[in-house]
């Protein structure tokens, strides 16, 4: 139950964050500028998006469960299964962000939650 | 044709540095708490020796470390790539944090395990032939 939970959390929470950072980083605009004096004016750029901090502070929360669910089970079991986000993360590109996600793309997605799947039933 | 092939460039060269610092961010997290140990306990006390234990531990800190270094690649390539691309893209590293396990923390990757992350990159590998934009920026 604990594991369901944590796992819960770092899918909806980190598929959340990253499309809160995404939008903000449509936002912000493109990187033209790749010196570090550049970069960390394009960060600070982004900083001032409000989907920037919403983002941020729900990877945060995945992150601490992510190190939840560390500290009980193995790397190699724990990341994969965390690639359910990519169902979560297509879905929401597409209603939240407005992408067109493409048939192809779709079946990709679909290929990689059939491999999540092997992963989670290799445990038992 | 030059712009979009310089466009590829920059996005696989971002991709590359995601793939293999989210992995090893994930590979030094799980050492060190692996040597932190499971929350037993949700009392302040008890949580508050957890975090301490959890900030004196070197792993963790190379591991936030390379995923800082991860981020700031992820948010420069979504600038110009959509997420839909960016996302399954880097799920590369699904396979990069298998040897990184195997290799770094002595972890059984098992013939069921080690195939459903193969099929995780043949998808990477299908999603990875659509265009990296579709849309606009807003």
């Amino acid at each position: 139950m604990r594991e369901a939970f944590l796992f819960f959390l770092i899918v909806v929470a980190g598929t959340g964050g990253e499309l809160c950072v995404s939008r903000a980083m449509k936002t912000a605009g493109e990187v033209t500028d790749f010196r570090p004096a550049g970069l960390v004016r394009f960060i600070l750029r982004a900083l001032r998006v409000g989907w920037m901090w919403a983002g941020v502070g729900m990877m945060a929360v995945a992150f601490f469960a992510l190190l939840g669910m560390l500290a009980i089970e193995a790397v190699t079991f724990v990341v994969p299964v965390t690639a359910l986000s990519y169902a979560a993360g297509a879905l929401g590109a597409r209603w939240f962000l407005r992408e067109r996600v493409s048939s192809q793309r779709w079946v990709g997605v679909a290929i990689v939650c059939v491999g999540v799947t092997l992963v989670l039933l290799s445990k038992r | 044709m030059q712009a979009s092939s310089g466009v590829h460039l920059k996005t696989y060269l971002m991709l590359a540095l995601m793939i293999v610092f989210a992995p090893l961010g994930n590979v030094l997290l799980g050492k060190g708490m692996k040597s932190v140990g499971a929350v037993t306990s949700w009392e302040p006390a008890a949580l508050l020796g957890v975090v301490r234990q959890i900030a004196g531990s070197p792993f963790i800190w190379l591991g936030v470390a390379s995923l800082l270094t991860f981020f700031v690649a992820y948010m420069v390539v979504l600038s110009w790539a959509d997420y839909s691309y960016v996302q399954p893209a880097s799920s590369f590293s699904y396979a990069v944090v298998a040897l990184f396990g195997y290799l770094l923390l002595g972890e059984v990757v098992t013939p069921l395990r080690a195939a459903g992350i193969a099929l995780i990159c043949v998808g990477v590998f299908v999603v990875g032939r659509t265009p990296p934009r579709t849309t606009e920026a807003v």
